[in-house]
């Protein structure tokens, strides 16, 4: 690195633990003063967590933050503002029943004498958007705004703090490709302006077109820094997937099989314009692992809500066994049907914290034991067992509450649920998220399991190593279409990145089997 | 040409509709004062209307506090208890004064200062209130349901069960004067209305054009974005159950100077009454939005709807189910309400 470059901020070797992982390892980061300096790396990488360290979000474990040559340590986000840090979160935390310039001047507001000037605020603000080349009416509620006016007006607030240095973290998930191109130049402006900028995102191409610097995590570890002038999207895709291993070769007896699902044309718009899902095709056979890769927001999670009707407006076809289900047709018809999905947020929408684990496992098949209505007391205990032992659950006894369990085992009880409607295809989404390692390939070792017995299974995920471990096939999605589709042995880790990178552009693989 | 007419033709159409819906509780509020109207020849006369509006105080006062309590994400069950114990606080000040025994003398203070005692009560109990919701993590409804229970029993604790009767004070102790607060008139208008009238636009003030107000907001409608832009959370849900107490024991001293009586039940079940008018007005009981102006448009709608029903000679009991019908119905419009304007206004920014 050129020693002219002056640093801003340094991270020296800051340690992240959270109780089961390292987070980040001794990471070392620079921030360039009135750079873009990019960092990017896989999901889990550790890249939220470093920049909710430099915003004093989070406190690291070890190692230090060091400010235009002094120490510094935030306490919190307040502190790390009075710094000049300001952060806009990929969540966007705006008080959304609030007004734009009631945002913008939240907790800083222009109130002499203790009652707010509106007038000032108003002009503050419709200055501050000028700036962002918007016309964002301030007086707008954020509710009645679209996710990438939502985006400016949370720029426009870390403008209003006079931020020395601001962290977006992925700015762009939610634009358009126009909305990106404004945002660019609000970035190039604001660089202009001497702020210094922190820029993560997934989109290599992005990358290089806005960045100045770049740092890429992998693993909580860092891996590499250079100038974006001096590499290109294979070396950064080198840098996040660290030896690039290709696919292991196919299963015998893999292919030949029927379809369980066919999904055609499935299209799921968004309120405020755009689509979660855009014309998404591919199918599922029996006896087969299909892995759904792709990037936060590319449209997996909405993909397999649809599958299974959580989606009413959606469009396009779903076929199950050779027979189309109807529209219409509920969440109970298509599980009637065969489909079954284990849901991304566990705690949420996966087990009833309140139950048993019994409880849990008969809680979607619960109709079927009731006699004229009623449960006998001991409804579905066999089959409760058999499960139990299926998967092999570590619990006491089937009466024990599921909070006691390990999220792994909370997992398997969800799977176990799933399974006891006798399914053909097995949705699962991120199956693998917040269990630890063991967990997880007892995980694994269900699902191929679950394949050799004739069931076909869609699983998403956005670990890579996940999916190319047990994937027959990869779909690979990027802006809510289907950007790419890989049969086993047929690519490499670096071609599933390079193809969720893929972004706004969506030419349909012509992969079909 | 044609499509564009039909288009315009389709909008002000959508806009109309969302006039009406916005303005729902005042349109409920005008249909319920012509109906009573037709029905009652005595209903549109200026005694019945200021009748009417003293009642409709009693209830606006605490609506007031429990709006801004809903707005910051919780609720107060206890402002009803509150009202009784403040009311006995006066009652037991003015008629049996404050005994200091060491010293073997009774004190009796000032009526105004009275005044001040019991609204600092309210205040105190609110910030109890504040003080279990914020430190103790106590679910907001737990807190207060248990603070209804425990100010209502000392409410019946200070006299035994019995009302302090007759607090017309005594010119020999310099404590006379209390009626006025419910009885008096100025400029032939009932003191009560007056102080609705000042706190009413003094709380919409608070509410719109001050910090505070806006953070009651910021932490009812996302608290994780209040808290990250700095305000501080703690201290605005703090306050509001403050307010809400405060507001409760001036309800309370309004209806022990209507009565010239502290009656320890009195208050039962207004909290509900208070709620009610809150959500009648537009506030949502998930936080973050409701306004004064609408809290008090509610309460009319309570008030006028129950004194107009025993006019025209409604039981009781038809009564409460019409109330409950009209709260019901209220807040599924509301819901309606919320959704199609904020279809309309993203299509409205995509399309400009």
């Amino acid at each position: 690195m050129s020693a002219s470059e002056e640093i801003l901020l340094r991270a020296v070797s800051v340690t992240k633990v959270f109780p089961g992982t390292v987070a980040l390892d001794g990471v070392d980061f620079n921030a360039y003063r009135g750079k873009v300096n990019v960092l990017v790396g896989e999901n889990g990488a550790g890249k939220s967590t470093l920049m909710k360290i430099i915003a004093g979000a989070e406190q690291p474990t070890a190692g230090k933050l060091v400010m235009e040559g002094h120490p510094v340590r935030f306490h919190s986000p307040l502190e790390a503002q009075s710094y000049g840090v300001g952060i806009i979160y990929q969540e966007l935390d705006l008080c959304r029943n609030l007004s734009v310039s009631d945002n913008i001047f939240l907790t800083r507001e222009i109130a002499p004498r203790g009652v707010i000037n509106f007038k000032k605020q108003r002009e503050a603000s419709k200055r501050l958007l000028a700036r962002l080349e918007h016309s964002i009416d301030p007086e707008k509620k954020v509710a009645d705004l679209g996710v990438s006016s939502q985006q400016i007006v949370a720029i426009a607030k870390a403008l209003a703090q006079n931020v020395k240095i601001l962290i977006m973290d992925e700015p762009t998930s939610a634009l358009t490709a126009d909305e990106v191109s404004i945002l660019f130049r609000v970035v190039r402006e604001l660089k202009a302006q001497g702020v210094t900028i922190v820029y993560i995102s997934h989109r290599l191409e992005e990358v290089l077109q806005i960045g100045d610097f770049i740092s890429v995590l992998r693993d909580g570890k860092m891996r590499a820094e250079a100038t974006v002038g001096d590499i290109d999207v294979n070396w950064i895709i080198e840098k996040m997937v660290g030896k690039s291993l290709s696919a292991p070769p196919p299963r015998e007896g893999g292919a030949a099989k029927r379809v369980l699902l066919e999904v055609l044309g499935l299209s799921y718009a968004r309120v405020e314009g755009g689509h979660h899902v855009k014309g998404a095709s591919f199918f599922v056979r029996s006896g087969e692992i299909v892995g759904l890769y792709g990037l936060m927001g590319a449209g997996r999670t909405e993909l397999l809500e649809c599958v299974i009707g959580l989606h009413p407006d959606a469009s396009g076809d779903v076929v199950v066994d050779g027979s189309p289900l109807p529209k219409s047709a509920s969440v109970g018809e298509r599980i009637a049907r065969g489909l079954i999905l284990v849901p991304e947020d566990r705690q949420a929408a996966g087990i009833v914290k309140t139950l048993t684990v019994g409880g849990n496992v008969i809680l979607a098949s619960v109709g079927g034991y009731a006699r004229m209505g009623i449960l006998p007391r001991n409804a579905g205990k066999s089959e409760i067992l058999d499960m139990i032992r299926q998967l092999s659950i570590r619990v006491s006894s089937s009466d024990q509450l599921i909070t006691a369990l390990s999220g792994g085992n909370q997992q398997k009880v969800v799977v176990a649920k799933a399974l006891l409607t006798k399914p053909k295809v097995l949705l699962m989404d991120e199956p693998t998220r917040g269990i630890d390692v063991n967990a997880k390939s007892e995980i694994f070792a269900i699902m191929n399991g679950l394949a050799r017995t004739g069931i076909g299974i869609l699983f998403a995920s956005s670990e890579l190593k996940e999916i190319v471990a047990l994937s027959d096939r990869v779909i690979v999605m990027a802006g809510g279409a289907v950007t790419g589709e890989f049969g086993r042995g047929a690519y490499t880790e670096a071609d599933l990145v390079a193809a969720a990178a893929r972004d706004r552009v969506a030419p349909r693989s012509s992969g079909e089997g | 040409m044609e499509h564009t007419k039909k288009r315009v033709l389709g909008k002000t159409r959508q806009s109309l509709k969302l006039l009406v819906l916005r303005f729902r509780t005042v349109i409920a509020l005008l249909v319920i004062i012509v109906i009573f109207t037709l029905l009652s020849d005595t209903f549109l006369t200026v005694q019945n209307i200021l009748l009417m509006t003293r009642h409709v105080a009693i209830n606006a006062f605490l609506a007031i506090g429990m709006t801004f309590v809903i707005v910051s994400g919780g609720i107060d069950l206890s402002v009803g208890s509150i009202l009784g114990l403040c009311g006995m606080i006066v009652g037991a000040l003015i008629d049996v004064g404050m005994p200091l025994p060491i010293f073997g003398v009774v004190i009796y203070f000032h009526t105004w200062f009275i005044v001040v005692i019991a609204i600092a009560a309210g205040a105190v109990i609110g910030a109890v209130n504040g003080v279990i919701v914020t430190r103790l993590n106590v679910a907001p409804f737990i807190a207060t349901l248990g603070m209804l229970y425990v100010a209502r029993g000392f409410a019946l604790l200070s006299n035994n069960g019995s009302t302090f009767p007759f607090l017309n004070g005594r010119p020999s102790l310099g404590n006379t004067g209390f009626p006025f607060l419910g009885e008096g008139n100025i400029l032939g208008v009932p003191v009560s209305i007056w102080l609705l009238v000042a706190v009413a636009l003094l709380a919409a003030f608070v509410a719109n054009r001050t910090p505070f107000g806006r953070h009651v907001y910021a932490v009812g409608g996302n608290e994780r974005a209040a808290d990250l832009s700095g305000v501080r959370v703690r201290r605005i849900r703090f306050r509001v159950y403050m307010i809400s107490g405060a507001l409760a024991a001036l309800s309370g001293l309004i209806v022990t100077s209507q009565l010239i009586a502290a009656n320890p039940a009195s208050g039962e079940t207004y909290e509900l009454n208070a709620i009610a008018a809150a959500v009648l007005g537009g506030t949502s009981l998930m936080g973050g939005r409701g306004t004064i102006g609408g809290t008090i448009i509610g309460s009319f709608v309570i008030g006028i709807l129950a004194d107009g029903l025993v006019m025209v000679g409604v039981s009781d009991f038809w009564q409460m189910v019409i109330k409950g019908v009209v709260i019901i119905v209220a807040v599924a419009i509301d819901q309606l309400q919320e959704n199609i304007s904020r279809v309309a206004a993203i299509q409205e920014e995509k399309r400009g």
